[in-house]
Formats: structure tokens, C-alpha cells, sequence
């Protein structure tokens, strides 16, 4: 099936669309942030007029059809004839959402989305008379130049500059083709494009691999020269190229050629010509956005698509290697060598080589955020608008690296949170400005690599948790006892508890109090972990914690109870040895440490985990102090610290289930399997069980 | 209980068979995988008495089950003549350990009857269908039930 080369021309096409329709989202978000500079209009124009481009060309007519009159309007912005008015901003962003949809549509070969019309109609209102349908013929022609006809519409302050450009031998052999270049400045204003050629042989003598034409352009708009010249950033030292300023009105012109070039230069021999448009165009783009540096947007370097279970194996190869790399170390280091002996030096080399492929390994499964927080943007404007609050939606550190399989099993508990934020965090804008906020709410998305871990972050602004309320529900629920004693933090962790919705009315959008249990179980699947902050009046906040990737991580090996164990580097803060001095009892059976003027509890780790009974006495017994997110430490008594090392995380989950306390397990260097702590699941287990026993005694 | 088994097309299942506490139980071959010597498994905190741990198959982490606790006996010492059956249920991969294997028996699916319903028998449930072959007595066993679950509640 892949052998037809239009069905894999069609899927790239369709993956150039998903690019495409990023970078609109982007310019969509500078723009709604005050960015109204003409890069920005034309990083939206060129966006939805590329993805029209290409779906004309395979006839996807109801996509052509939404893209155009999306376009004619976008047109209008980019002469500065419409406002970017927040409001128009709100339609161009439920505009793109529909957009999205129409492409996916598309490719799925499904009915296109119905409820485009009322958006178009409300676009189309922004703009006085629907224009510019005659564009559309000329559009897909090959040498499509965007004419623009009402030229009188040209800004006062427009430049009109005077390119000559010659391609000289090697141009078309490095792949560049005049055509897109000539197209990308017709993107940048008015051009009037003359062909020359004189130097034309006659087809005999015609080598196709040299260029002979060559075009005198005549650019209006408001560019800079700069980023005329940016146009050719790839073609300069190929060919010939001269800018000037051209004083002359348009009018004027000696020789006006308002025909595209009587035929198109060489064409490519390679089947790909039909979508390259797309791809070809998104280069000039992506390097006007590098010289005019918006904070969101990088310079694109070049890709490859693999296929991803290619790297899935690549990735288990890496990781049978470096045990395999282990089980070696380990022979070799019983076989009672030298230190410095050349086995032992060639060995070192060996893993830390082993460790950088590692690294390059999981490098290429990471992926950033940012389509994953686009979507959640989705989210909220459509949560926004069936909820009718106004909700402003801001996202932070987009570009932080997260292994895929995270962020693909991410989007669903995330989406869940987004809708609870804006149903339940935010209030109604009368209640908001009854409380002396501004009537427009607001959520932050935030990523960040926290230790070794990813931190993503939900914050609103709303009312906060209403402490009363979630006591008086869970009581009622027979969730907890009337009398029980609850801080704050755990009044706030019954939102988490199976069955527990607090909205009074139960609205469609967050569903019937199915969610943050749901939302919670998906998390600790990823071997996450989930908190709340809440402070009334002023808002809540959402921190995920989530492991950088699933498949490496730097552990202390420990010994309990003859049973190996793996302790994960990051959570671990400090080791001790325990002096008679350091050990209080709490009562009978709970222990603290004393330590630098802090109470820290005591946990028996082969106790903890069932191997053993716990231990009369602690004394000069070793301990790792570990810490969770919230800053709340524990001592965990081990019987020995065997080695720090990296090991390969093999899940659990699939195969048996999620055990308290246990991330993952791994695979030691003689074969046996060790199992990897989570402490900071492990003292919530213990606190939660303690409590579970207080709570019988009292109930 | 019977059901896969009677919805089975060709007239005959292959079995293998093992020794159990001095009983004889099967499973259908087409769900081994394959038979390993016994290795000693890492134990599971808080897991049911009948998890023996988990052991590293080829780099997987394969989950264990002592049948004879599974099955209400007493647990397996564990040493070289025990063995481990690898078997597959549905996506779900887990190692029976067992005392020993003894053979492999083909059995026409008539030869196959329901075990009687034996209400307080805990080990009942495990038994999918009862065979006789040479004056045996053969179990054949309901690897869905005998398995921990995906959702193993029970573990937790």
C-alpha cells in the first residue's frame, strides 16, 4: 500500500498540515498577546494558505473550501484593513480549532466538521464585503504568485524594492527552486515578476541541471530589506542577486509583465514536487522568524520521521546492553584484577560510552510539550465557551523534553484537570468581580525539569478549594469520620478520593465526580505522583511529578533483609549512621529522628515492605534520608549500601500491577531482579495507614 | 467454565501435564510458551501468599505463581528438580512454578468433561475440565482464573 507514492506524498502532506497548524496556533497566542507586528499576520496568512495550497492539490474540496474563506478574512488582517481585536483574535482561534478539525477530517476521510458555518458567517461579519473569491483560480496554478488585485489597497508607508535574481550553476543541484522563492516573496507584498530568457539555448544544447533564466521582481510592502533578503538566505551564494530601492511608482514600471513566467523552471525529477510547496515555503518562514526573534519560536533544524518502533527497539537493545555491561563488570571485578590494569581501564571506557548511547537513546524518544499544550489551549477555549466565563490561557516552558510515551498517556488526565480548572477553579466573571478580580480568569500550564523529574503545573486563579465544603461532602459520603482531626493538605486530598465531586451542579464538562480518582490512578501508572496547593479567595495549583523517562534512572543499590534493592539517586538526600543520640520514640512502635534540630520519622524499610518484623533498636544502623515533593523527609533504615549505579527500569505494571511503595523493578548485574523504591509513595502508604489505624481507634 | 474449551473446532487438545502435591494437573500446550529450571525469585512486598516473586526471563520481569499455594496446598520448597511453566494468557505472560512435568497427552475434546460443581472447594474454581488417560486422573486448568489479574487488587 505504501508502494503508491500519492498515498505517501498525501501522508506527508498531512503531516505537514499538523506542523502548520502549530505554528498558527503559535502566532494566534503572540497575537493574542499584543504581538501585531506584520510577521506575526503573516505567519497565520502563510499557515492556512499553505495547508489550502496543498489540500487543492489533492482535491480535498471541503478543506480548500473552510481554508479559503478563513484566508479572505486573514487577507484582510494582513492588509490592515481588520482589527486584531481580542474578539476577532477569540474567532480566529476557534477558526484554527475548525481548521484542525477539516484537516483531520481529511485525512481520516471523514465527514468534515458541520458546525463551521456560524464561525465562518461571524468571520466573515468582522470584514465589510466578502472579497477576493477570484484568487482562488490563480492559486493552484504551479506558479501560483499571489496578485493581489485590489492593488490600491497598498499601506502609505509601503517600500517598493527592485530584485534582480540570477541562479548561477549548482543552484538546482543543491535543490532550491526558484518557483517557492519567487512564491515566498509574493507572501511578502505585491510583486510584479518579469522573466528573462535571453540565455535560453535552443533545446539541444540545453544541459536541465544548469539554470539560464532569470527574474527582475518588483516587491511592494512593508519589508525591510532585511527580510527581502532573508528570502534567499539559502540561494545567495548560488546565484546572483541584487536588491534595490526602487523609487518609481508601481505605475510607472517600463516593462509591466503582470503574467506569471511563460513556463516553469527545471522541474525536480523526484516525485515529491506535489506537496513540496508546503514544505519548501515553511523554510523562509521559519527563518523570518529567527532574524524578527518572537520569545515562542525556534529556527527549525532539519528532521527526520523514523518510525517509532525502530527507536522502541533501539531503546530495548540499549537496555540489554547496559546489563549486559553490568553482568560484565561484575566478572570482571570478580576475578580480583588491578584497578589499573587494561581490562579494568578498557572497561570504564566501555560504560561510559554505554551510558552516553543511553543518553542519546532516550534523547530521541523525548519530545517537547508544546502540541500537548496546544491541545490543552483547545481545551480550555472550548471549556471557556460552554461554560461562558472568560478565561485567559497561558503556558510556560513549552519546550521541555518528555519522553513521548509520557506525554501520550499524559493527554487524557490532563484534559480531565484543564476542564476542572475552568468549571470548578474559576468562578463566574460577576463572582470574580464581586471579589474584586478581574472579570477575565486565568490558567497557567507550566512544565519545568525539576531533579530529575518533570513538574507540570496547573494554576488558576479562582476561588480555591472551599475546605468546609469538601469536609461536609466527604462526611456526608461517609468518606471520613465526622470527628476526624484533618490538616489542610489532607481536606484537600479527599478530592482524590473515589466518588468525590464537590460542583453543586453537576455539569457535562467535568463530568459526575469520575475524575481526579481517575486522574490520580493515571498519573501513578506513570510512576507520577500528584499534589494539590489551594488558598481560598486566591486560587488552586495542580503539581504532577513525573519521571523524565521510563526507562533509565541512577539508583542506590541497597541490601534489607538479603533482598536487593534500588533506591532512585534523585530522592535520596543524605546517608547516616544512627547514634543513640539520634533516635527518639515517638510511642511504642514509631520512631523519629533527631537530627540538626529536626524530627524526621523513622520507616524500617524491611518492616515497611513485609520481609521482616521491625527492629528493637536502631542504633548504628544506616539511614537514607529521602524527601517528598511537599518537603516532608523520612529515614529509611537499610541493612547496607551496596553500589550507586544506573539500571534499566523494567515496569511492573503491565505484567503483575502497581505494589505500594515499588516504582519499577530492574535487572542486576547477576541476573536477579531488584525492585526500585518510590519513597515518597512509600511514607504516604505508611502515613495513610498509621491514619487509617488512628481513624478505627477513634471511629 | 467449559466453554473455550467446547468452542475448540478440531477434535483433539494436546495437554501437558505435571505433578502438583502427587496429583496430576494440565495445561493446554498451545498456552506454554515455554519450561524453565527453577531460579530463585525476588519476592514481591504485599503481594498474595501465592506470588512467588518475579524472575528475569530474557530481560522481562516475569511474574511467578506457586501453583500449590495457589491451589490450597503447601508451598514448593523450591530446588533444581522444580520447574518453571511459562504460559500465556491472552496478553498476560506469567510462570506457573510447579513440582515437576511428566508428559505431554493428546485428548479428543469428547474425553474432556466439566468437573462437578463442588461448592466449598476452593481449588474447584481452577479446574476448567477432568480427563481420565491411562487410569489417571487429569486437571485441566483455568490459566484466567489461576493468574493474577491485570487489576491484581488482591496484591495491593
Amino acid at each position: 500500500m505504501s508502494n503508491d507514492p500519492m498515498t505517501e506524498i498525501r501522508a506527508s502532506f498531512f503531516i505537514e498540515c499538523e506542523e502548520l497548524l502549530e505554528s498558527l496556533q503559535d502566532a494566534l497566542a503572540d497575537m493574542e498577546n499584543g504581538a501585531k507586528d506584520s510577521e506575526t499576520i503573516n505567519v497565520v496568512f502563510r499557515a492556512v494558505h499553505s495547508i489550502k495550497g496543498g489540500a487543492g492539490a489533492f482535491g480535498l474540496d471541503a478543506l480548500v473550501g473552510f481554508a479559503h474563506r478563513f484566508e479572505t478574512v486573514m487577507d484582510e488582517l494582513r492588509a490592515g484593513r481588520l482589527d486584531a481585536s481580542p474578539e476577532a483574535i477569540k474567532l480566529f482561534f476557534h477558526a484554527a480549532d475548525l481548521l484542525q478539525d477539516h484537516v483531520r477530517a481529511a485525512r481520516d476521510n471523514q465527514a468534515p466538521p458541520s458546525e463551521s458555518e456560524p464561525c465562518l458567517h461571524a468571520l466573515e461579519a468582522l470584514i465589510d464585503a466578502p472579497t477576493g473569491t477570484e484568487e482562488e483560480v490563480s492559486d493552484f496554478q504551479p506558479m501560483g504568485l499571489g496578485f493581489d488585485l485590489d492593488s490600491f489597497g497598498a499601506e502609505p508607508d509601503a517600500t517598493s524594492y527592485l530584485i534582480r535574481f540570477r541562479p548561477l550553476d549548482g543552484l538546482y543541484q543543491s535543490g532550491n527552486e526558484p518557483g517557492y522563492i519567487l512564491r515566498a516573496l509574493a507572501a511578502l507584498g505585491e510583486t510584479e515578476i518579469t522573466c528573462d530568457s535571453d540565455d535560453l539555448p535552443d533545446l539541444l544544447t540545453l544541459d536541465p541541471e544548469r539554470p539560464y533564466l532569470s527574474w527582475t521582481i518588483r516587491l511592494t510592502g512593508t519589508v525591510s530589506e532585511a527580510e527581502v533578503r532573508e528570502v534567499f538566505d539559502f540561494v545567495e551564494d548560488l546565484s546572483e542577486l541584487e536588491i534595490s530601492l526602487d523609487d518609481l511608482p508601481v505605475l510607472d514600471l517600463p516593462e509591466p509583465a503582470p503574467e506569471p513566467p511563460p513556463f516553469m523552471p527545471p522541474p525536480p525529477s523526484e516525485p515529491e514536487a506535489v506537496p513540496a510547496p508546503v514544505t519548501t515555503q515553511s523554510v523562509p518562514a521559519a527563518t523570518a522568524e529567527k532574524a524578527t526573534a518572537p520569545p515562542t519560536s525556534e529556527a527549525k533544524s532539519p528532521t527526520v520521521r523514523v518510525d517509532l518502533e525502530r527507536i522502541d527497539r533501539l531503546v530495548n537493545l540499549v537496555g540489554e546492553l547496559v546489563i549486559n555491561q553490568a553482568m560484565l563488570a561484575q566478572s570482571v571485578n570478580e576475578a580480583g584484577l588491578a584497578p589499573n590494569s587494561a581490562v579494568m581501564t578498557g572497561l570504564e571506557a566501555f560504560m561510559m560510552l554505554t551510558r552516553d548511547i543511553q543518553d542519546s537513546v532516550m534523547m530521541i524518544r523525548a519530545q517537547p510539550v508544546k502540541p500537548l499544550f496546544q491541545r490543552m489551549a483547545r481545551i480550555v477555549r472550548e471549556a471557556a465557551a460552554s461554560t461562558g466565563k472568560d478565561v485567559r490561557f497561558r503556558t510556560d516552558g513549552e519546550t521541555t523534553e518528555v519522553d513521548k510515551t509520557v506525554i501520550e498517556r499524559l493527554a487524557d488526565p490532563l484534559t480531565h484537570m484543564i476542564r476542572n480548572a475552568v468549571d470548578h477553579g474559576l468562578e463566574t466573571p460577576q463572582a470574580r468581580l464581586a471579589a474584586g478580580k478581574p472579570a477575565e480568569g486565568s490558567i497557567t500550564l507550566s512544565a519545568q525539569h525539576r531533579s530529575g523529574r518533570v513538574i507540570i503545573e496547573i494554576r488558576d486563579d479562582g476561588a480555591g478549594i472551599d475546605r468546609d465544603r469538601v469536609r461536609a461532602i466527604a462526611t456526608s459520603k461517609g468518606l471520613i469520620p465526622p470527628e476526624a482531626q484533618l490538616s489542610d493538605s489532607e481536606i484537600d486530598n479527599l478530592l482524590f478520593l473515589p466518588g468525590f465531586s464537590t460542583a453543586t451542579e453537576v455539569s457535562n464538562l467535568s463530568g459526575r465526580g469520575v475524575g481526579m480518582d481517575v486522574v490520580r490512578s493515571a498519573i501513578i501508572a506513570l510512576g507520577g505522583r500528584i499534589a494539590i496547593s489551594s488558598e481560598r479567595g486566591k486560587g488552586s495549583c495542580f503539581s504532577i511529578s513525573l519521571p523524565l523517562t521510563l526507562a533509565v534512572l541512577d539508583g542506590m543499590v541497597i541490601s534489607v533483609a538479603n533482598e536487593t534493592l534500588v533506591i532512585p539517586l534523585s530522592s535520596i538526600l543524605e546517608t547516616a549512621t544512627l547514634t543513640p543520640d539520634d533516635i527518639r520514640m515517638l510511642h511504642p512502635g514509631t520512631h523519629v529522628v533527631h537530627m540538626r534540630g529536626d524530627f524526621i520519622r523513622l520507616l524500617d524499610l524491611g518492616a515497611e515492605l513485609g520481609y521482616r518484623a521491625p527492629k528493637q533498636s536502631y542504633v548504628g544502623d544506616i539511614v537514607l534520608f529521602t524527601s517528598k515533593e511537599d518537603g516532608t523527609r523520612s529515614a529509611l533504615v537499610v541493612d547496607a549500601i551496596i553500589e550507586q549505579r544506573q539500571v534499566v527500569i523494567k515496569g511492573l505494571e503491565r505484567s503483575y500491577g502497581h505494589i505500594p511503595g515499588i516504582a519499577a523493578a530492574t535487572i542486576l548485574g547477576d541476573g536477579q531482579i531488584a525492585l526500585i523504591l518510590d519513597p515518597a509513595d512509600l511514607a504516604s502508604q505508611s502515613s495513610t495507614r498509621h491514619k487509617r489505624n488512628d481513624l478505627s481507634l477513634a471511629g | 467454565m467449559t466453554d473455550d474449551l467446547s468452542k475448540t473446532t478440531k477434535a483433539e487438545v494436546e495437554l501437558l501435564s505435571f505433578r502438583l502435591g502427587g496429583e496430576e494437573y494440565s495445561v493446554d500446550i498451545m498456552s506454554v510458551r515455554e519450561i524453565r529450571g527453577w531460579t530463585r525469585a525476588t519476592p514481591l512486598p504485599h503481594a498474595p501468599e501465592y506470588v512467588r516473586g518475579v524472575i528475569n526471563l530474557r530481560a522481562t520481569v516475569l511474574p511467578v505463581v506457586d501453583l500449590s499455594v495457589r491451589l490450597g496446598m503447601p508451598p514448593i520448597t523450591g530446588d533444581a528438580r522444580n520447574v518453571i511453566i511459562v504460559v500465556q494468557n491472552r496478553t498476560h505472560t506469567a510462570g506457573l512454578l510447579v513440582d515437576a512435568v511428566s508428559d505431554i497427552l493428546a485428548v479428543s475434546n469428547e474425553a474432556l468433561q466439566a468437573p462437578p460443581e463442588i461448592a466449598d472447594d476452593r481449588a474447584a474454581c481452577f479446574i476448567s475440565a477432568l480427563t481420565i488417560v491411562e487410569n489417571r486422573m487429569i486437571r485441566v486448568l483455568d490459566l484466567g482464573a489461576v493468574l493474577p489479574g491485570e487489576n491484581s487488587e488482591a496484591a495491593a
